[in-house]
């Protein structure tokens, strides 16, 4: 104990005296938290819509009002040349182009049924696939105005029309940070804990130390639950400051117990710090365990189900996720954030947790050599 | 100066791949010796060393250090130790306090013998006004002085010294053999790799290895009047002139 005690104290004296640690530690999860979830949002707005009116009737006009009128598009063309249209999408000017034939309106009303034209711009394969989404329910609904105006009329053929309303559980609103800031609060505790923990035993294989630690009598566990401890404590600190950022700055209050939470992050902690301990038993210089950290964290974050739901990958890469510690902890945190599960609710992914923990930890111990 | 070994060596050697870094050495040194352990650049001296500390695995051979055997009780051999590497190895970001009470503490010092051996340290190395001050901002000189210190906190049977005088000035250069002399007198077997040959004058006894093999041992005053030279320094060059392999 008295030995553990020793490489402690060295190690929290020597974080404190870096200063570069404490910025990464101050400042990342206020620049991550504060930025990325205004930054790196789903919603589309601003798309840009050409409209080639042919018809100027008062239908295409209704029609064109109406898109604009909506704060999801800006209309940037209004011209009868659908070549003019196609040469602004062209220039990057617009991603949209809406054509009205010249006879919309004489169609609609007469034969009660009338074409449109969409051209989207799929560079940008999002933009073009909700804007289509978005200018189809526009004109659905300027469909059923349509048709409720002809309501009066004796002509009027009625087909039935199904209304469907929705109600968003345990986000009510969809709103969208209550979504990311949780997962991005999970991706800052994994970067900080992993990067710093693979970086640190390398440091000492880089400047000698390690060989002088080697040649006295301690033992290999105590050694990595000194390197181990600190940044767990760095991890919660880290940790803390997300959940206080994401109160005051998004009003992101848990549902579920803090408790639950910081009980989850400790044993989170164990596997992502034993993950950076690994690394930095097979590196040798800074340089290589930050590249394969790097490598690893990357396809962590991005098959953990923060940015593509794990329902929609193909099915090896769901297996994947089953292996990727980064998926449990997103999960847990919106399961408690925004549904108030309590710790036996998330007692599966506390204990698969506990699992890669106690697994690459031990793997750490056992590859960590004071004999080559 | 008893006759048991500190430290005794039969047909250890280390291949790593198809290079044989060191081939078959066999040596006893004896304790409470200064033991010089010479060599050129690449000729095996530190993988040897390297060895005897426990940090590196012998591919074969027999060892045993401080009574102990290399292969089963390496962590015991380590408690009985101190060893002072090429590189310098204390923290550059403690200061020399905090390095002895860390040093100290792995090797299980209690907080009364740390700051005893602590206050020791600083007075013999005149260091008193440093003693909070962090390693990085000392001078090579001293800062090879307190690493030799430091791999003495804990009163090692025997110390292993790998070219602890490397670039390091004349004048400590002196006072360093001089710490070595007083470890020396007060019981402690001394091995220790030097390129300086007026250092292996210095020394009780010398080995001198070439390509992995150890090719003399004797004092100094016999080696020299075995090769019918006028000092180590012309014992060295014929032996090493022999050489197939360098670093360089």
């Amino acid at each position: 104990m008295r030995v553990l005690r020793i490489l402690l104290e060295k190690e929290f004296r020597q974080i404190f005296r870096n200063p570069a640690i404490l910025r990464l530690i101050f400042i990342m999860p206020v620049i991550q938290l504060l930025v990325l979830p205004l930054a790196a949002d789903y919603e589309v707005k601003d798309i840009n819509i050409a409209v080639v009116d042919q018809d100027h009737s008062s239908y295409s006009r209704q029609l064109t009002n109406k898109i604009s009128a909506s704060k999801y598009f800006n209309l940037v063309e209004y011209t009868n040349s659908y070549d003019e249209a196609i040469r602004g999408v062209e220039k990057d000017e617009a991603d949209v182009v809406l054509q009205i034939p010249a006879s919309f309106e004489k169609d609609l009303v007469k034969e009660d049924k009338a074409q449109l034209f969409m051209a989207l711009n799929a560079i940008n394969g999002v933009k073009a696939n909700l804007g289509g989404v978005y200018l189809r329910s526009i004109i659905n609904d300027f469909n059923g105005e349509v048709r409720l105006e002809w309501l009066q009329l004796p002509r009027f053929n009625p087909q039935p029309m199904i209304q469907i309303s929705s109600i968003n559980w345990f986000n009510p609103l969809l709103n969208y940070q209550f979504f990311m800031v949780p997962g991005i609060l999970v991706i800052l505790v994994t970067m900080v804990g992993s990067f710093l923990a693979a970086l640190n035993i390398v440091k000492e294989k880089e400047i000698g130390t390690i060989e002088q630690i080697n040649v006295t009598p301690i033992r290999k566990h105590q050694f990595i639950l000194g390197k181990l401890i600190p940044f767990w404590v760095l991890g919660l600190v880290v940790l803390s400051i997300g959940l206080l950022l994401a109160r005051v700055f998004y009003g992101i209050i848990p549902e579920g117990s803090l408790f639950t939470i910081y009980i989850f992050a400790l044993v989170y902690l164990l596997s992502v710090l034993g993950l950076g301990l690994l690394i930095s038993t097979y590196t040798e210089t800074q340089q290589q365990a930050m590249l394969i950290s790097f490598f690893i964290i990357m396809i962590f974050i991005l098959l953990g189900g923060l940015y593509t739901s794990i329902d929609s990958m193909p099915y090896w890469a769901q297996i994947f996720t089953k292996f990727n510690p980064v998926t449990y902890f997103i999960e847990v945190m919106r399961m408690v954030v925004l549904k108030g599960s309590s710790l036996y609710d998330i007692r599966y992914h506390l204990l698969i947790v506990t699992g890669f923990g106690i697994i690459l930890n031990g793997w750490a111990v056992i590859n960590y050599k004071k004999r080559s | 100066m008893s006759n048991t070994a500190a430290i005794s060596v039969s047909d250890l050697t280390k291949q790593f791949g198809d290079f044989t870094a060191v081939d078959a050495i066999t040596f006893d040194v004896k304790q409470g010796e200064i033991f010089g352990f010479l060599g050129a650049n690449g000729a095996g001296k530190t993988t040897a060393m390297r060895m005897l500390c426990g940090l590196s695995l012998p591919t074969s051979g027999k060892a045993n250090v401080a009574g102990f055997d290399l292969y089963k009780e390496s962590e015991k051999i380590k408690k009985n130790i101190g060893y002072m590497s090429q590189k310098f190895s204390l923290y550059e970001d403690l200061t020399i306090r905090e390095n002895n009470r860390f040093y100290g503490g792995i090797y299980g010092l209690t907080d009364q013998q740390i700051k005893e051996k602590t206050q020791f340290m600083l007075k013999h190395l005149h260091l008193e006004s440093k003693a909070d001050t962090l390693v990085k901002a000392l001078p090579l000189g001293w800062k090879q002085k307190l690493s030799f210190s430091v791999s003495m906190i804990h009163d090692p049977k025997i110390v292993f010294l790998d070219e602890p005088t490397g670039g390091v000035d004349p004048i400590t250069r002196r006072e360093f053999w001089t710490m070595i002399y007083e470890a020396a007198h007060r019981g402690t077997t001394v091995f220790v790799t030097t390129h300086y040959m007026d250092e292996a004058e210095y020394c009780d006894r010398v080995s001198i290895m070439v390509d992995g093999k150890i090719e003399a041992l004797d004092t100094p005053a016999a080696l020299t009047k075995q090769f019918n030279a006028k000092g180590m320094a012309e014992v060295f060059v014929q032996l090493a002139r022999k050489a197939k392999r360098s670093d360089n």
